[in-house]
């Protein structure tokens, strides 16, 4: 009955997000694609260090190759953005499948500073492609984003400007991004592939005395997360329009702020991204007028969080209340003894 | 002969990497924590040597002498107060209180000394130089890298011949074991965190006398020593100094190559010697 409620509540709460540009507050809108797109960022994340135990320093290298080939496809081949997103996040996970063979081979602490190496590789390769601007980047050509498929459509029902029309478009997709991901994640951890991978992160030796094969499970995770990384690093430029090997590899915008949400809201739980964007977008808006001191602010608040509750805001809530809005655990079968059989 | 040249300056270069590298070396290979502050550790011991340089009027090498307990003392307070409740088994909560310090002396001394990019002035010394045949050699570069050499011995001296170093061994190889034998693992971790704080206080010298840096320069620092200790392998020290040299020697022939493949080059060398050897050069512990 209470996860019923729970995702009663989660449903009220997208309907709420999506309606949320039918009111023209376009500053807002564009605050909340950037938190959308955070929260894609820290989903995946998620996956990777809390459910994988991979703990890679590198994502931006999937957010910079996604939002490259995007505007490759726009600039160089003509395709729409949309279609050169979707173009961008198959070519990060296919990217994905020769980093895998690199970074896979190193353990722990290595395999973080692997992923941070090839990132900076592809930042700094990035750069010498002179056709979209080489170091200092480029813009999308005029009208390239206004031209893409439902921004028509969104100005003839709603009769809005074409920026705003745009706007709402790449809004509207990251919110289908975040329910895309957080429905996949539920699912992937809560099937048998899932619950090989948290037996894995629990007891590694245990799990594969069962044949839980760890490599496999936890590749076929890098991969599709580096797939969905590299379609939400599309979005983003989609919305920004111009792009730089500096910003599209920006190790603390795309990895960094990523981290402190995943651990401040709570690792290796499906609420905890939710709630740690949540706190990253407060701190943000509370602070901007003091310049960097969020920054230090999260920096602290990371740190003890890590002291004081190693799962997070959500962790800590649901230890605490016994609350869990996405559980992932299976109800155990009940025990025979007990004469319940056939209940469950 | 261009090639010579080149290969000199690489080395001399990869002697400051060596050296941005030793401290990280120590604790990574004694206690297997991952310190991503230490980059900024090093930009922070900086701005120290910086601050006491211009607050008394001092030459930055006098000014690094009194930065150098200053620094051992942060190293100590911070093992003791923060890093040792984080250790354990799980390599993320440590990995993740390193980063969040990061960012926090990052935007600290960004608040504090601005964006503004600072140099040490350490004098006449600076511009001095010899020539052997054709080849110039900087005074400056040569002092870094007879420096390095000198901080490795050290260590290396400290790690096998002193009853510290026995302490720091056997803690780690095993923790638990060292305890049964009156040794406590963590104040061996706070005076070995104390010890590569001293030694990134030396790299600050030689960074910042060598070229500008400001508050966001450290995290690439940190790979460049990263990747120095990685190829090393996990607990040598010398081949430390051989990771740090080779990343030097890659950055100097991707730059002769072409000036934008300075950085790619040596990140690129990292990657082929870990594609070869996934454990790095010379490791000296297994984990």
């Amino acid at each position: 009955m209470k996860n019923v409620l729970g995702l009663l509540c989660l449903l009220v709460i997208v309907i709420a997000l999506a309606i949320i540009p039918l009111f023209g507050l376009r500053a807002l809108v564009q605050d909340l694609f950037m938190v959308l797109c955070l929260l894609v960022l820290a989903l995946n994340w998620n996956m990777l260090a809390g459910f994988a135990g991979l703990v890679s320093v590198g994502q931006q290298l999937f957010v910079g190759v996604g939002a490259y080939v995007m505007f490759a496809a726009a600039i160089l081949w003509g395709l729409d953005p949309l279609t050169g997103g979707l173009i961008g996040g198959l070519v990060a996970m296919v990217l994905a499948v020769p980093v895998a063979f690199f970074v896979f081979r190193l353990n722990g602490a290595y395999f973080a500073i692997g992923t941070w190496a090839v990132a900076e590789i592809a930042r700094l390769s990035f750069s010498q492609w002179r056709a979209l601007g080489g170091g200092t980047g480029t813009a999308l050509p005029r009208g390239a984003a206004r031209d893409m498929p439902g921004v028509q459509l969104i100005r003839d029902v709603l009769g809005v400007s074409p920026a705003a029309a745009v706007d709402m478009l790449t809004y509207w997709l990251a919110l289908g991004l975040v329910v895309a991901m957080l429905v996949a994640s539920w699912m992937f951890l809560r099937s048998r592939m899932g619950l090989g991978l948290q037996a894995v992160r629990d007891n590694p030796v245990a799990a594969r005395s069962v044949g839980v094969d760890p490599v496999r499970l936890k590749a076929l995770v890098f991969l599709l997360t580096a797939f969905a990384t590299g379609i939400c690093g599309a979005l983003i430029f989609i919305q920004t329009g111009r792009i730089s090997p500096d910003s599209a590899f920006s190790v603390i915008d795309w990895t960094a702020f990523v981290i402190f949400i995943v651990v401040i809201g709570g690792i290796g739980t499906l609420p905890g991204p939710i709630i740690g964007v949540l706190v990253f977008y407060g701190l943000q808006s509370l602070l901007s007028d003091y310049g960097t001191v969020y920054l230090i602010v999260l920096g602290v608040l990371g740190i003890v969080v890590m002291l004081f509750a190693r799962r997070g805001l959500w962790g800590a809530f649901t230890q605490w209340t016994g609350f869990d809005l996405l559980p992932l655990e299976h109800t155990p079968p009940k025990s025979a003894e007990t004469g319940d059989r056939g209940k469950t | 002969m261009i090639w010579l040249d080149t290969l000199l300056q690489g080395l001399l270069l990869g002697g400051l990497y060596a050296l941005f590298a030793a401290g990280l070396s120590l604790v990574f290979g004694i206690m297997r924590l991952v310190n991503l502050a230490h980059g900024d550790l090093i930009v922070l011991g900086a701005y120290v040597i910086l601050g006491i340089g211009t607050a008394f009027g001092l030459n930055p090498f006098v000014a690094a002498l009194i930065a150098l307990p200053l620094m051992f003392l942060l190293g100590w307070v911070l093992q003791t107060v923060l890093l040792n409740r984080v250790l354990g088994d799980d390599i993320l909560p440590p990995l993740l209180v390193t980063f969040g310090l990061s960012v926090v002396i990052q935007n600290a001394l960004l608040e504090g000394f601005s964006a503004d990019s600072r140099k040490l002035p350490v004098g006449p010394i600076e511009a001095e130089s010899f020539s052997i045949g054709s080849v110039s050699i900087g005074v400056m570069p040569l002092v870094t890298f007879g420096s390095a050499i000198l901080v490795i011995l050290c260590l290396n001296w400290i790690f096998y011949r002193t009853a510290l170093g026995r302490a720091f061994r056997a803690t780690s190889d095993d923790a638990v074991t060292a305890q049964l034998m009156g040794i406590r693992p963590k104040r061996v971790f706070a005076l070995a965190t104390g010890i590569a704080l001293v030694v990134a206080t030396i790299a600050a010298l030689y960074l910042g006398a060598r070229a500008n840096f400001d508050p966001s320069i450290g995290p690439a620092r940190l790979l460049y020593a990263f990747e120095a200790v990685i190829i090393g392998g996990l607990g040598s020290l010398w081949g430390t100094l051989i990771g740090g040299l080779v990343i030097g020697v890659a950055q100097a022939f991707g730059a002769a190559l072409n000036p934008e493949w300075q950085i790619l080059a040596g990140h690129i060398a990292f990657v082929l010697i870990l594609l070869v050897r996934p454990r790095g050069l010379f490791p000296r512990a297994y984990d």
